[in-house]
């Protein structure tokens, strides 16, 4: 008997576990960058934080008696962007506690896959950080392998709120303090690159997002277009993870190329509301986190023009 | 405007693996039949044919053995001579059964008289449809509607452009590229008789740029013509879906709600446009067709010019037989074929190919949970949100899924073939799409 089925019978090799991999091996480079500016400890968190996301995924379906979806990597994916998110001093608890908060509370309990509403890392992140906000904002740390001498963790960017000063070429490669994987802008771009270039994401929503913060920065730093100001913005803390590996993440973004322009627009803005004039000098998260709550709204009023209605309709 | 019209294309659409190549080559091949061949009474859309003959009829090659019952219904021929054996329930390609006439094949192939002896010059308009009408000629792409209605529009002036469907954007279907490549002076002489038929009207060849040697041949033979025109379309499925057509060569959308009069214009096959100029110049009614048979399980892949009512598997012998067992056999193309569980069916007027695969793409990945990823809505060539649809169809909300132009899909398949989660997507939104018709024709 031969295997019958609805149409169509072919179908594009891309699937869902090829998409996280390929997300994963983008994160690659800024992953291996965090952990030789960082060192030991900081592999030791991403695989702390790796291991307790499938766990906490794969016991979480074998309780509730559904099929294991561990094998798709999307847990590994959340594991590994929740530890990028970490400062390298917090104890090696955190990421477990942050783990179960993104896996279970804000991804199997919403449905899985699919169905949450919010980018589980960063609302762990989020989580973690108001709870533990000293722990979380320690970037004090032992520089590299067999490094000796502890660096005082002001990242560049509380640097730069502060007025103090900064090292441009070393923000953009990233031999600075931050959370693990945030501090190498070229690790990112690359990786970044990449999945623009394996057809991952495209380039609007990380494009408008990055647009419309430096427009919003100009606007209302006080230090006008002034280049070396914008690109710190740009290079510090947490823009260059949250715009292309963050925001991006297609659970909780709007699906449509228009509806990810104007969501590109509205995180520049909250970004640079935070950034400019709320009490920390990050912004990113909190900006994505909320972000994510209005993207149903944009939703709606994206949906595309239905072919035959529009103004080329005949009559 | 201009910087548009240059794009002759649509927005959307997908680029798979075409498979042409495997049988592009090879000139059509005329093949014959075995000892029985079987007519279903319903080979079109609209009312099925009423049987004229009764088992034990001696029938001729070409003569009528079913008339049309209506308007829009189409009459069936028998492509060969010989002996009617029953009427009875047989299966089709689309695994129904349906009401059939077999005949004995007595392998003469004793032809019967034209189904006219007019000559072109001496006919006019109406007599042109009505024999279009009589040689039971219809939609030979796929869906089969009659010809004859296509070409009778409400206000016959308001058609500008006559578009022949050379796209041929299905994988792995060469039938139509064989045709043009073997038979431009039919398929022009063809189009000029449709243009004819409407006085405002030009005629246009519309073929995807995939094949250059046909543009180029087709623009050779109109070369000073000064109604029909070749207009070369971006390679992409669904190029050949009609409303998408109609989009590339005239910049004009008409939704589910229209007909494609509606925006001035007729749109035929290859096939079918051959077949109108076979019935017109020679009085043959519509008893044969060109039939790709191929896939990576067939040993000789190419196309065959078979007579309609030809058993499948005789099909898969003329090819050379299976190299390789097929894990799945489809009548059309991969896209918007029909899945076959038994090759033990006619070959009727709209059976554009078979195509055995050695793989069944479908079975080999399960269905798992959408990631929101967008590329469905990318591809829709109707601009919808196939994921949307495919939840409100799976979950049965009629008004959320007519709310969101549910009824406009095309059922194209683009949707289903780049999801990431291998979601059967325009499987369901085509379930309920039926269902929503359905009630919307009762009404």
């Amino acid at each position: 008997m031969r295997s019958i089925s609805s149409t169509p019978h072919i179908r594009d090799k891309q699937t869902t576990t090829g998409i996280m991999g390929a997300v994963i091996l983008a994160l690659m480079p800024a992953t291996v960058f965090g952990i030789v500016n960082f060192g030991f400890k900081a592999l030791l968190l991403i695989i702390i934080s790796i291991a307790s996301a499938v766990f906490f995924e794969w016991g979480f379906e074998k309780i509730t008696k559904k099929k294991s979806t561990v094998k798709d990597l999307s847990a590994v994916l959340t594991g590994l962007l929740l530890a990028l998110n970490l400062p390298v001093s917090v104890p090696w608890w955190m990421p477990i506690i942050g783990s179960f908060v993104a896996i279970v509370v804000i991804k199997m309990l919403f449905g899985g896959l699919g169905q949450n509403f919010m980018n589980p890392a960063l609302g762990a992140r989020c989580f973690l950080v108001i709870s533990f906000s000293k722990l979380m904002t320690d970037f004090s740390y032992i520089p590299g392998f067999g490094g000796t001498d502890a660096v005082s963790g002001a990242t560049p960017l509380m640097a730069l709120k502060n007025g103090e000063g900064f090292d441009m070429l070393s923000m953009f490669i990233g031999n600075e303090a931050g959370t693990i994987g945030e501090t190498s802008a070229m690790m990112l771009l690359i990786g970044g690159m990449f999945l623009m270039f394996a057809g991952i994401i495209t380039w609007h929503l990380t494009f408008s997002y990055l647009l419309s913060f430096v427009v919003f920065i100009t606007l209302f730093s006080g230090y006008g277009l002034n280049m070396v100001y914008i690109g710190a913005q740009l290079y510090g803390g947490g823009l260059m993870l949250g715009a292309f590996f963050m925001a991006t993440d297609y659970v909780t973004r709007p699906v449509s190329r228009k509806g990810q322009l104007i969501y590109g627009v509205f995180l520049g803005v909250m970004t640079g509301i935070f950034r400019l004039f709320g009490p920390g000098a990050e912004g990113v998260s909190y900006a994505i986190i909320i972000g994510n709550l209005i993207v149903p709204l944009i939703e709606k009023l994206t949906v595309p023009k239905h072919f035959g209605y529009g103004k080329e309709a005949a009559k | 405007m201009m910087i548009d019209m240059f794009k002759n294309t649509f927005k959307g659409g997908i680029h798979p693996y075409d498979g042409k190549d495997l049988s592009k080559d090879k000139p059509i091949k005329e093949m014959l039949p075995g000892p029985e061949l079987v007519f279903p009474l319903s080979q079109h859309i609209g009312a099925p044919a009423e049987a004229v003959v009764k088992k034990g009829d001696k029938v001729l090659a070409g003569q009528l053995i079913a008339k049309a019952s209506g308007f829009v219904s189409a009459p069936v021929y028998s492509s060969v001579s010989g002996t009617v054996k029953a009427i009875e329930k047989r299966r089709t390609t689309t695994g129904d059964m349906t009401m059939s006439i077999i005949i004995e094949n007595d392998g003469q192939y004793e032809k019967a008289e034209p189904i006219h002896k007019m000559r072109y010059e001496d006919m006019g308009r109406d007599d042109i449809i009505r024999i279009i009408g009589e040689a039971g000629i219809v939609g030979m792409g796929g869906a089969g509607f009659p010809t004859h209605v296509k070409l009778s529009p409400k206000e016959p002036d308001k058609i500008d452009t006559v578009i022949v469907n050379c796209a041929e954007c299905e994988p792995y279907l060469t039938s139509d590229y064989r045709k043009m490549l073997e038979e431009p002076e039919k398929l022009i002489k063809g189009l000029e008789i449709e243009v004819s038929l409407f006085k405002n009207a030009r005629g246009v060849l519309a073929v995807e740029d995939n094949k250059p040697d046909c543009i180029k041949l087709l623009r050779e033979k109109t070369e000073g013509h000064d109604k029909i025109s070749v207009v070369a379309l971006k390679t992409k499925y669904p190029q050949g879906s009609e409303r998408q057509l109609i989009y590339a060569v005239t910049k004009r959308e008409i939704n589910s709600k229209m007909l494609p009069a509606d925006a001035g214009c007729v749109v035929n096959n290859v096939d079918t446009v051959i077949s109108i100029c076979d019935a017109i110049m020679n009085g043959e009614p519509l008893t044969h067709r060109i039939v790709t048979v191929t896939g990576d399980a067939v040993k000789e892949p190419r196309n065959f010019k078979v007579l309609t009512g030809t058993n499948y598997n005789d099909l898969i012998e003329a090819a050379g037989g299976f190299k390789e067992e097929p894990a799945k056999i489809i009548s059309g193309g991969p896209m918007m074929g029909f899945a076959m569980f038994d090759t033990n069916v006619p070959v009727t007027k709209s059976s554009s190919a078979l195509l055995c695969m050695t793989k069944d793409e479908v079975a080999m990945y399960e269905p798992s949970a959408c990631i929101n990823c967008g590329r469905c809505v990318d591809v829709c060539p109707s601009r919808l949100v196939p994921s949307l649809l495919a939840d409100h169809a799976e979950h049965f909300n009629e008004e959320e899924f007519k709310a969101l132009y549910g009824l406009e899909c095309v059922e194209c398949g683009s949707c289903s073939y780049v999801c990431p989660a291998k979601r059967q997507l325009v499987q369901s939104i085509k379930t309920l799409r039926k269902i929503c018709l359905a009630k919307r024709k009762k009404a």
